[in-house]
């Protein structure tokens, strides 16, 4: 089964995405939750909170499903967007087999350890900075991540974004969407 | 319309709804988006926002918003709510409706902030000092989070008692859709003549919680307190079973352990195993009426709970002990997986065909 | 001279013993709030201690709190009836002792009420015990060697305390032990009353009382206790006026 054949099945697919504070890791989170609500999917979100507000891995975890969603909390994440080295070395281990990574090769300094994984990899840090402004690289792996698992239609997350930044610059907006667009042209399939 | 928000918000935007517009309370992890929602939604509504300096002052706010006669509420976790005890015990006392949140976390002591079901004792069985009983309700989801916590005020209102929302950290930090659905009463809502706004065109009014004489005017305040208990008793009794016509085993869980059972008795049916579920959604008065039929047909009972074994107890008492209970759970910030429920339901069925 | 007695009072005997002071408090609490027309608009909070059955004596709307808990009480009260008077009446270990951070913070946040605190350096109602305010030498049931510089500490004072918090309106200490005294406090107690009517934040009137009882005093000696002793320890006058 393809990643979106999984979601329309009825079963869960459980997403985290893992960064250190700072990295957006909950707005690409939140921005992911909000696409499936737009496209009526049942849909969870948690994110981790604790006593340190920045510069701490920070995750945030999505469950989608057509049917019932059991539990918000997920242990052993089906796909993982992973924007730094502490979060692969946080996550590889508690991926389900056959699970994905998208890796942020700006900062993983390494390929997975395990072989029952696919992985993605995507410039996510150094074409956010080509756009202008690094804090949109979470917004960049967001891309890579609908294009590779097509669990989402790249209008709803378009749709998401402007909803969210809705009271931000409409600039805001553009750079957002050249982010996620850059993101899914620009993906390289791990060998 | 569904709307992404996250638990905490959720029961703001049903209490705001619903027409509480009162709100004290003091920051605790996890459940800080509380006041902060309250902050700025409770002025925008012409309501009145206070952070108290204390869990204790909270409370006693709500003493004094109560009397009022505003519909009030105010929320913390676990060790916040334990500071509460003293005021909801007046409050229950002087017959005032309030609503309070417990978005529970790890404990004993300054504990964890990690989700958590051990304050159930705390909420159901007392908490405070002297014969008393709080309204407590379980929701599991974030769409029954806001429906409960509108119906926790009309509750509050209609039984002139403070009503428990026993929630806990993944209920308020998940965020999920709601369709934030109009306010409707869902009870009758008597007239408040106990407020005190000042005796203009009529006589004075007293809130008292001090009964000394004569010497046995308490024991009759005390009945009648204990009247109203066993009409909510027999009024209110609100639960969701699923699937338990047939089942050997019937799970047994509440609010966010509820949910993520329900999971596992899923996967059990797709199994071919015969596996139900009782889910109290009224954790005081617990529905006793759907175990003591469970108790004549299944087997065998499993309860799941985030605590070292507190809602276990009167899962017993609600069956008389007619069946064996198992139990799984643990203190301190544990979570139960639908995978590990499913284990656990998987070894109880073998071992009945095993027996 | 008039002497009747105000609506704001009800027609009945009080429980407070010979030569107590809550009596006069009560009086010109009761005297002011007639003056000034507000019975009708007029909701108190009963402390726990000896004022606890405030509610046998006054002819308005009252609510009995828990210890301490008077002025989060009448925050709540105020919040949600703004245009209504609110009025704590506590005493010293309601007030300084158990209700201290209460107290405090609802002084500092300048909710607009008025606090009554009788200063009578005892707890009454649980028979003598130390209070707050209690002097230094002075013995009481748990103090019974009088209390203590290095243990128990000096007594706190409730008016220097609030005056350094800026969102305090008006403070002023009062007497109720001679004539003249019982003016003032009249005066201060109006004051107090009429900020509140204007919107001008918080404001409290302590007023240093006798309790002869558990002084082991007589009504006169514990006159002269309050002119002679609590005095020097308390001085009279206004600690802060903003108003």
């Amino acid at each position: 089964m393809s990643d979106a054949e999984t979601v329309m099945s009825g079963q869960e697919t459980k997403i985290v995405i893992a960064g250190f504070g700072g990295q957006g890791v909950v707005v690409a989170g939140n921005i992911i939750a909000r696409a499936c609500v737009i496209e009526g999917r049942n849909v969870t979100g948690m994110i981790s909170y604790g006593a340190e507000m920045r510069g701490g891995t920070a995750n945030a975890t999505v469950v989608i499903s057509e049917g019932e969603i059991a539990s918000p909390v997920v242990e052993t994440p089906d796909m993982a967007i992973i924007m730094n080295q502490p979060s692969l070395d946080k996550f590889e281990p508690v991926i389900a087999g056959g699970g994905l990574l998208i890796l942020n090769t700006s900062l993983v300094d390494r390929r997975p350890h395990r072989d029952d994984l696919r992985a993605v990899q995507i410039a996510a840090s150094q074409i956010a900075h080509e756009l202008g402004n690094v804090r949109v690289a979470n917004i960049v792996a967001l891309g890579a991540f609908i294009r590779k698992t097509k669990l989402l239609r790249p209008a709803s997350v378009e749709q998401a974004i402007a909803d969210l930044f809705a009271s931000k610059k409409a600039a805001l907006v553009e750079l957002n969407i050249r982010a996620l667009n850059e993101g899914m042209a620009r993906l390289v399939e791990a060998s | 319309m569904k709307i992404l928000l996250k638990g905490n918000e959720v029961m703001c935007e049903a209490a705001i709804q619903a027409g509480c517009r009162f709100f004290a309370g003091y920051p605790i992890t996890p459940q800080n988006e509380v006041p902060e929602y309250m902050s700025h939604r409770m002025p925008a509504v012409g309501g009145a926002f206070v952070q108290a300096e204390s869990e204790i002052a909270a409370i006693n706010m709500l003493f004094g918003a109560s009397a009022a006669g505003a519909r009030c509420m105010t929320s913390s976790s676990s060790p916040g709510i334990s500071l509460k005890q003293e005021g909801i015990s007046y409050i229950t006392a002087a017959e005032l409706p309030c609503v309070i949140a417990n978005m529970q976390r790890g404990g004993p002591g300054l504990g964890n902030i990690r989700a958590s079901q051990a304050d159930y004792w705390q909420a159901v069985k007392g908490g405070g000092h002297g014969d008393y009983r709080l309204i407590v309700l379980g929701p599991s989801t974030l769409p029954e989070l806001y429906t409960l916590t509108m119906n926790a005020f009309d509750y509050a209102d209609h039984y002139r008692n403070p009503v428990l929302i026993l929630g806990d950290g993944i209920l308020g930090q998940m965020a999920e859709p709601v369709e934030l659905t109009p306010y409707a009463p869902v009870v009758d809502l008597p007239e408040k003549d106990f407020v005190l706004d000042g005796c203009a065109g009529r006589k004075p009014r007293v809130i008292k919680t001090l009964y000394l004489r004569p010497a046995l005017e308490l024991v009759h305040r005390n009945e009648l307190l204990q009247a109203k208990y066993d009409k909510i008793s027999s009024e209110l009794s609100l639960f969701e079973e699923i699937e338990t016509a047939d089942a050997e085993l019937i799970v047994a869980a509440y609010g966010i352990t509820a949910r993520i059972a329900k999971g596992a008795v899923r996967t059990a049916r797709r199994n071919g195993l015969k596996v139900g579920m009782i889910r109290p959604i009224t954790l005081w008065p617990f529905p006793e009426e759907p175990f003591m039929r469970a108790a004549r047909t299944a087997e065998k009972f499993l309860v799941v709970e985030m605590s070292n074994g507190q809602f276990i107890e009167d899962v017993k008492l609600a069956t008389a002990c007619r069946r064996p209970v198992e139990f799984l759970g643990k203190g301190g910030g544990w979570y139960p997986t639908p995978e590990a429920i499913f284990e656990k339901i998987s070894t109880m069925c073998e071992k009945s065909l095993a027996d | 001279m008039e002497f009747e007695r105000p609506t704001t009072l009800l027609e009945t005997r009080t429980h407070y013993c010979p030569g107590c002071g809550h009596g006069i408090v009560h009086r010109l609490v009761a005297e002011v709030i007639d003056e000034l027309g507000i019975r009708e608009r007029t909701i108190g909070t009963a402390p726990v201690g000896c004022a606890v059955l405030l509610y046998d004596y006054f002819n308005c709307d009252i609510i009995e709190c828990a210890h301490g808990r008077p002025p989060a009480v009448a925050t709540g009260l105020k919040r949600v009836l703004p245009d209504r008077i609110v009025f704590t009446y506590q005493g010293d270990g309601d007030l300084a002792a158990i209700g201290t951070s209460e107290t405090i913070h609802t002084a500092n946040r300048g909710e607009n009420i008025t606090a009554i605190f009788v200063n009578n350096a005892v707890y009454g109602m649980t028979g003598g015990q130390m209070a707050p305010t209690t002097l230094l030498g002075q013995s009481t049931t748990t103090s019974p060697d009088g209390r203590g510089l290095n243990h128990e500490g000096p007594p706190l004072k409730v008016c220097e305390l609030l005056a350094s918090l800026d969102g305090v309106t008006y403070l002023e200490r009062v007497a109720v032990s001679t004539a003249k005294d019982t003016i003032k406090a009249r005066k201060a107690i109006r004051k107090a009353f009429v900020n509140q009517i204007e919107g001008k934040g918080y404001s409290l009137v302590e007023v240093l009382s006798m309790c002869p009882t558990d002084w082991k005093l007589s009504p006169q000696q514990g006159v002269d206790f309050v002119n002679h002793q609590m005095k020097k320890v308390f001085p009279l006058g206004v600690y802060k006026d903003r108003s």
